[in-house]
């Protein structure tokens, strides 16, 4: 039996995301929502509603569906291949034509250009898109995704994830995503049902949860060695308490400097401009006066930004010399340091707040 | 002139030069050869023969078409069903045709509907394997997204699975079409007229063959050009990829 024993509830808006190994039932499972494969036992309900009291068509209609081979009509245009669903609902011509353009614009491509173009005509990433914008014809508060972005490199996946993470933000479908790669599941998932073979869960919870106490050994392995590593992909540098910085202009006297020092967790002046925005890291010669000189040791740099993702952040600070960096606002303004110890001791303890991949639209 | 000096054969002074001239086209004609002439004043002959020719390519096409296809269509649900199609109608191909007319005539007796009977079987199994095979090749991914769209089977077979199976379908057409242009130059032998019917009569006449044979051919190509004509304009997709 493909799967057996699964129970799971997604909440409505949400992306539920199943992961597992190969042959852990995960596609089967997602399969079942919308009849493509009959379930022999137990139910499945959408809105209260068993699926099995519906005709398959009728029911996978109101279902968003897309699958990693894209699939689309390769005898149809862009417009008809969208428009396919609206159609077999009865929708009238202008309607259709109306959200093929919407559509398009929202998947990030030019209407115009697309619309009447073949799918031989388009890059795999264009496809996925239009494999994206069709599931979503008709506004489907429920859809199916089987490793949407399963069959592009790896940069162009990157992109389409953070569009459809965006997307979600507006659009708020309930989405069961299947993938085989958990850190697209971490990325992706508000919940995320990990998947042993024979469809059986394994674990079923938000990913930071996941990543901070896997139920069992088999998820552990399955989540990898570096789960701590990637906890660090969830949370934003706005997210952990920031080192406290010293800053100081020039001209500024050296008393005070002095006090700001004291009160700082670095022992390191920042040098800033009337904006507050860094210049430099000061060397002691700087305070050696008593008016605080220009005197560098080093720029400012890296800069880290509070909506940078802590793992890229953590990146930047271990491509350059100093273990810290200043961390600015939307303006540009000094709001703290970010250091390695200040990462490391986040890692150390449970965050408090389970923050949840949705929240993580790159923007 | 000077060849019939040469035969020794005294040429006879008449006044005309045009009987000369028919002089000379009896020549050719008498030597079973290749006379424009003869052509230029025969043509006339073939134009019925011609359109009977027509007749029986398009009429045992279209008939082998529809049964082929129903028959493609059936099997293409009930899979089982492919391989003693297939058997039955690759048996009537490997008949001769000499022997199916002779087959047939207790029953249908000689003419037109024997020949037509006969022809229509020859193009059965070329269009059903094309079918089959065009079906069999629709992208799996293209077919699991449709049902997963909630297109029914029939909106699938019609909206999908056809129209991508169309260029495989429209070669068997044109195969099957071709094949029976030839074929059906035989069918004079079960009265069933044609070009045949008129090669059959002087066929050592060098002229007789070459046009007979000639319209033949022309019919053949002039078909496969239309049927790949329409090909082009219900697959645009084909030039549009890549």
């Amino acid at each position: 039996m493909a799967v057996e024993d699964l129970s799971l509830k997604v909440p409505a808006g949400e992306i539920c995301v199943l992961v597992g190994p190969s042959g852990c039932g995960k596609t089967t499972a997602m399969r079942m929502v919308n009849r493509m494969i009959d379930i022999t036992e137990g139910d499945i309900l959408i809105d209260g509603e068993s699926v099995t009291a519906r005709s398959p068509a009728e029911l996978r209609r109101e279902i968003g569906y897309a699958i990693q081979q894209i699939g689309l009509f390769p005898h149809l245009s862009i417009a008809d291949n969208i428009g396919t669903v609206p159609k077999l609902l009865g929708w009238d011509k202008e309607r259709i034509s109306a959200r093929v353009d919407e559509l398009l614009e929202l998947v990030s491509l030019d209407p115009a250009d697309t619309r009447d173009r073949h799918p031989g005509q388009l890059s795999g990433g264009q496809r996925q898109r239009i494999g994206v914008a069709r599931a979503l014809a008709v506004d489907p508060p429920l859809m199916l995704m089987d490793e949407p972005f399963g069959a592009i490199d790896p940069i162009n996946r990157e992109r389409l994830q953070n569009e459809f993470l965006r997307l979600q933000q507006e659009i708020r479908k309930t989405n069961v995503f299947v993938t085989h790669d958990i850190d697209e599941a971490i990325k992706m998932g508000d919940k995320i049902a990990v998947l042993q073979k024979g469809g059986k869960m394994a674990q079923f919870a938000a990913p930071a949860e996941l990543l901070m106490y896997p139920a069992s050994k088999f998820v552990e392995d399955f989540v990898g060695a570096d789960r701590a590593l990637k906890r660090l992909a969830l949370q934003r540098v706005r997210d952990i308490d920031l080192w406290k910085a010293a800053t100081v202009r020039v001209g500024e006297p050296v008393s005070e400097a002095r006090a700001k020092l004291a009160d700082a967790d670095l022992d390191m002046a920042l040098l800033v401009d009337d904006q507050q925005r860094p210049l430099g890291w000061l060397s002691d010669r700087a305070l050696a006066g008593e008016r605080v000189e220009d005197n560098r040791r080093s720029p400012a740099d890296p800069i880290v930004e509070m909506d940078d993702i802590l793992r890229d952040a953590l990146s930047d600070l271990l491509s350059s010399d100093t273990r810290y960096g200043a961390v600015v606002d939307g303006a540009g303004r000094v709001a703290g340091v970010l250091s390695l110890e200040v990462i490391g001791g986040f890692l150390h303890e449970p965050s408090t707040e389970a923050r949840s991949g949705a929240d993580l639209v790159e923007s | 002139m000077s060849g019939a000096s040469a035969l020794g054969i005294p040429v006879i002074a008449q006044d005309a030069p045009e009987d000369f001239f028919g002089d000379r086209a009896d020549t050719c004609v008498r030597d079973d050869g290749f006379c424009p002439d003869w052509i230029a004043d025969n043509y006339e002959r073939y134009i019925d023969p011609f359109w009977e020719h027509v007749f029986l390519t398009v009429v045992p096409v279209t008939i082998g078409f529809a049964i082929a296809f129903s028959l493609a269509l059936l099997a293409h649900r009930r899979r089982w069903l492919i391989g003693p199609v297939a058997g039955v109608t690759g048996a009537l191909y490997t008949i001769p045709s000499v022997a199916f007319f002779f087959l047939l005539q207790p029953i249908t007796g000689l003419g037109k509907t024997t020949a037509i009977i006969a022809l229509t079987c020859y193009t059965l199994l070329i269009i059903f394997r094309n079918v089959i095979t065009g079906l069999a090749a629709v992208p799996a991914e293209a077919k699991d997204a449709g049902r997963g769209m909630g297109l029914t089977e029939r909106q699938m077979l019609w909206k999908v699975e056809l129209p991508l199976a169309l260029p495989e379908i429209l070669a068997g057409l044109r195969i099957a079409t071709t094949t029976t242009v030839g074929l059906a130059a035989l069918a004079f032998l079960a009265n069933g007229g044609g070009l045949g019917a008129e090669l059959d009569a002087q066929r050592f006449f060098k002229s007789n063959v070459v046009v007979a044979g000639g319209l033949s051919i022309l019919l053949a190509a002039v078909l496969d050009l239309i049927i790949l004509a329409f090909q082009r304009l219900v697959t645009p997709w084909q030039r549009a990829a890549t």
